[in-house]
């Protein structure tokens, strides 16, 4: 059993669902946007892109992908970083470098979606 | 378990011969770092093109630059792989690419799909 401070109380299930829900929003994102863009994107307008992200499913859509990217990256970097960063100190900087850039990630994304 | 502390060991990982699945996998995962700093990047885009007119021209100049257009291409390269290798990840957790057989052969199926998927977002970007 592990008992490391930064997976103290978090299970093993929990990251996997959590994994594999996330990635399918990221997925279904990814998609949504590929083809919108492959349709519209050759001579796209400002006033069209702003009102094709400005639609409020468009918005929330985009917000969920931004926290289900902060969930999937958490778990894949926690992972990546427990396998190669052996030295306790490097390893607790790196992954608190990430929550931080995750954070920043949620607040930014706020902000341009409803910032327009 | 007694163990000799005198039995070899070879850390020079470039006299490995991997198996397709693992670099399959390591890519997964170097895919997935690449992802992480890449958000920041699409992040900034989006948010440049969504302030106004100007900024939306602005964004289209940057994508127009040939080192931008590049860095562009890298995270869909990145993100090309990631899919089909996350896709390939979720057949696996249904029980499909297990074998000693399907295994190497799913690898090489998603490495060439992913492969297709970026020749495509290269000529996209460009």
């Amino acid at each position: 059993m592990v008992t490391n401070v930064l997976n103290y109380g978090r299970s093993g299930v929990a990251d996997w669902v959590v994994q594999r829900f996330s990635a399918l929003v990221l997925a279904a994102y990814t998609v949504v946007m590929v083809v919108w863009l492959a349709v519209n994107g050759s001579d796209l307008t400002f006033a069209q892109w702003q009102g094709f992200i400005g639609q409020t499913w468009m918005r929330i859509f985009t917000l969920l992908t931004i926290l289900a990217l902060v969930g999937h990256a958490w778990i894949g970097l926690w992972t990546v970083a427990t396998d190669y960063l052996k030295k306790g100190a490097v390893r607790v900087a790196f992954l608190g470098c990430v929550a931080i850039s995750l954070f920043v990630y949620v607040v930014w994304g706020i902000s341009i979606l409803w910032g327009f | 378990m007694a163990m000799s502390r005198e039995r070899p060991v070879n850390l020079d990982l470039t006299t490995f011969s991997f198996p397709i699945t693992a670099i399959a996998s390591i890519l997964h995962r170097v895919s997935g770092v690449i992802l992480f700093f890449g958000s920041f990047i699409l992040l900034a885009l989006l948010g440049l093109s969504l302030e106004n007119e100007a900024g939306f021209a602005d964004a289209l100049t940057l994508l127009d630059h040939p080192f931008v257009a590049f860095i562009i291409w890298g995270i869909l390269a990145a993100l090309a792989y990631h899919f089909t290798a996350g896709v390939k990840h979720l057949f696996m957790d249904m029980g499909y690419g297990e074998t000693l057989e399907s295994g190497p052969m799913f690898a090489k199926v998603s490495m060439a799909l992913s492969v297709v998927l970026i020749v495509l977002a290269g000529v996209w970007v460009w």
